[in-house]
């Protein structure tokens, strides 16, 4: 049992059709996921970074079946939840959370902070008694720093990083296993940002959780994380633990995305090797042949435009996917 | 690492809570809207009127009285009578009940069924989207009055089957406008956070989604009582709405109002007079809600 990680991904696909309509013609195919692959441990945090539009926020929402993948297995405790219908889903839908970027559009403006932490416990029947609701709104509450008070409160009269505590509040309330951040931190303060980064990590000391951690900021997955994983273009390009991965890259992709990550001393800054990719981020409408970065590789050689590189162990636990790694 | 029990800096900062929110913003309204203010003052004095009918009414609205047949407004009767010697100011008053019972019958049931399916329709999406949505467009490809007329001869004229003649042709112009207010408010992450919490889907369309579709429902919900009252009065007009002898305006002007029309002109300017100011007021009012209410023009 203790061999079976938490949650398995295995050759995830997610197509997005677009235009077409009633009449047909003209449709396109968004391939936003493209047979991405990767496991979570027990009490693990995955880091997934990538571009935005590479795919990381939609791999998210097929975790939590908010978006049904077009093809692909998703095991969480060696369950499969692809072929689940909705029924057969909630007792699932309680052990996988989701925090969102947006703290504003994230919390439900007509609702008090007190009703938005209690509907899930009573909905699911985790804390049937209403006194005992109210006593365990408070206990979730001081979990995620926030005061008594805040229970009356509406969104709108919290700050940024108190929404995101709210909303760390919510997902805490289903006692989940697994809890999604899409890009938790992005939207905050850079004060605000440590608060919230430490909040997280506390609480997975305490309650055993294991993070998906989205981000697009390399220095915040890198503290959080245990192992990183990097999108490009809906596809893995790089999977590694955390060490291996910052200290030794082994995909042009992802050493392009560590040279662009500025130095706080502007000295070291100024000396900085920089590695500057060319052109711009291909469609997804209209992937490129070969390996997806190969348009905008330095290192891409003829073979690159031709041949799809799987992503292979390079060195043990460490796995690319480079041609020429 | 930080303990997570220790309360951030920038939670001690406490928000003042607003007291009389309510009358603040009425004042508010008040002060911004002038023209949205006299409608509702008028909205307002029509309801108080309607209550209190029995109250203020000089006479009664059915009582006949044949020695002041067709008598032109004078200090007994101020307003004139029609042809049964019926006080033409009662019969006004009475009919504001008729008009008020009529117009919020319809347009709340009318509005609330159409935010219903429309946040209905936004929330389930694709197939049930398309023909849900297909279904209101054969609806709203009648005229008002016309679908509205084919319902009443069908129901038969009584007020309750008046109320849902008018109510059905109102449902899918809510359920239309609803629905785009709630296509915005689906992608909103706290409904994903909802849908991913397992809840139901009953319970994410009236907890989640309703609520935050009321500014545009209450706006709906104004600009059709006006309409409703004019359909009213239009269907009693051509004979297929309220009945004589209960008192209702748009009943005051048909008949013997058009025959006398040259020689007793109050018969049917007053009950006119009195349409044409319920509608105009709720319109003003309907209007500047739907100002105040939107985020866009809040700022000015």
């Amino acid at each position: 049992m203790t061999d079976i990680p938490l949650l398995e991904v295995r050759h995830l696909v997610k197509h997005f059709r677009v235009g077409g309509g009633l009449f047909g013609g003209g449709s396109g195919l968004v391939r936003a996921v493209e047979g991405v692959s990767f496991t979570i441990q027990r009490g693990e945090t995955l880091g997934l970074v990538g571009e935005s539009g590479c795919g990381k926020t939609t791999t998210g929402r097929c975790i939590l079946q908010l978006e049904r993948p077009t093809s692909g297995e998703i095991l969480f405790e060696g369950h499969d939840l692809v072929p689940l219908g909705e029924a057969e889903l909630r007792p699932f839908r309680r052990r996988i959370q989701v925090i969102f970027q947006d703290p504003y559009s994230s919390l439900n403006p007509r609702m008090t902070i007190g009703q938005m932490l209690a509907e899930p416990l009573a909905v699911h029947g985790i804390v049937p008694d209403r006194a005992a609701r109210a006593a365990r709104v408070q206990e979730l509450l001081r979990h995620v720093g926030l005061l008594p008070q805040h229970a009356d409160r509406y969104p709108h009269e919290l700050s940024g990083g108190q929404r995101q505590r709210v909303g760390i509040g919510r997902a805490l309330a289903m006692e989940p296993s697994l809890i999604i951040c899409d890009e938790p931190v992005s939207a905050l303060d850079v004060s605000i940002q440590a608060q919230i980064i430490n909040l997280l990590e506390d609480l997975q000391a305490e309650f055993g959780l294991t993070y998906l951690f989205i981000a697009h900021d390399l220095s915040v997955v890198r503290h959080i994380s245990d192992h990183v994983a990097v999108m490009y273009l809906g596809k893995v390009m790089e999977l590694a633990d955390r060490k291996s991965l910052y200290d030794s890259p082994l995909h042009p992709y992802t050493r392009a995305l560590l040279a662009a990550v500025p130095i706080p001393d502007p000295e070291l800054e100024a000396r900085r090797e920089r590695v500057v990719l060319k052109g711009e981020v291909p469609s997804t409408l209209r992937p490129p042949s070969g390996c997806v970065f190969h348009p905008r590789c330095p290192i891409a050689v003829e073979r690159c435009a031709r041949e799809v590189p799987e992503l292979r162990e390079i060195r043990p636990g460490h796995r690319a996917a480079c041609l020429l790694a | 690492m930080a303990i997570a029990q220790a309360p951030a800096p920038e939670l001690e900062l406490e928000v003042p809570r607003v007291r009389s929110r309510w009358a603040e913003v009425v004042r508010d309204f008040c002060r911004r809207r002038p023209l949205g203010a006299i409608g509702a003052a008028v909205i307002v004095l029509m309801i108080a009127v309607a209550v209190l009918a029995q109250v203020i009414a000089p006479y009664d609205p059915l009582g006949t009285n044949f020695g002041a047949m067709l008598s032109p407004p004078s200090a007994k009767h101020w307003l004139g009578t029609d042809t049964f010697g019926r006080d033409v100011l009662s019969r006004l008053i009475y009919g504001s009940r008729t008009a008020l019972l009529v117009g919020f019958g319809a347009s709340v049931l009318g509005a609330t069924l159409g935010a219903i399916l429309g946040v209905g329709s936004a929330y389930f999406a694709g197939r049930v989207d398309l023909y849900l949505q297909r279904l209101m467009d054969v609806f709203l490809s009648f005229p008002l009055i016309i679908l509205a007329l084919a319902l009443v001869a069908i129901l038969g004229n009584s007020i309750p089957n008046l109320i849902m003649a008018i109510t059905v042709p109102m449902i899918p112009r809510c359920a239309l406008v609803i629905r785009s207010s709630a296509l915005s408010i689906r992608e909103m992450p706290y409904v994903d956070a909802a849908r991913a919490a397992g809840f139901g889907h009953t319970r994410i369309i009236l907890r989640h989604m309703l609520p935050n579709v009321m500014a545009p429902y209450l706006i709906i919900l104004t600009a059709f009582l006006g309409q409703a009252i004019l359909l009213e009065a239009s269907l009693s007009f051509l004979g297929l709405g309220v009945q004589e002898p209960i008192a209702a305006w748009g009943l005051m002007l048909r008949g013997a109002a058009v025959e006398f029309a040259e020689s007793a002109p109050w018969m049917a300017i007053f009950p006119g007079l009195a349409i044409s100011l319920a509608v105009f007021a709720f319109n003003l009012f309907g209007d500047s809600l739907r100002d105040a209410l939107d985020p866009r023009l809040r700022t000015q």
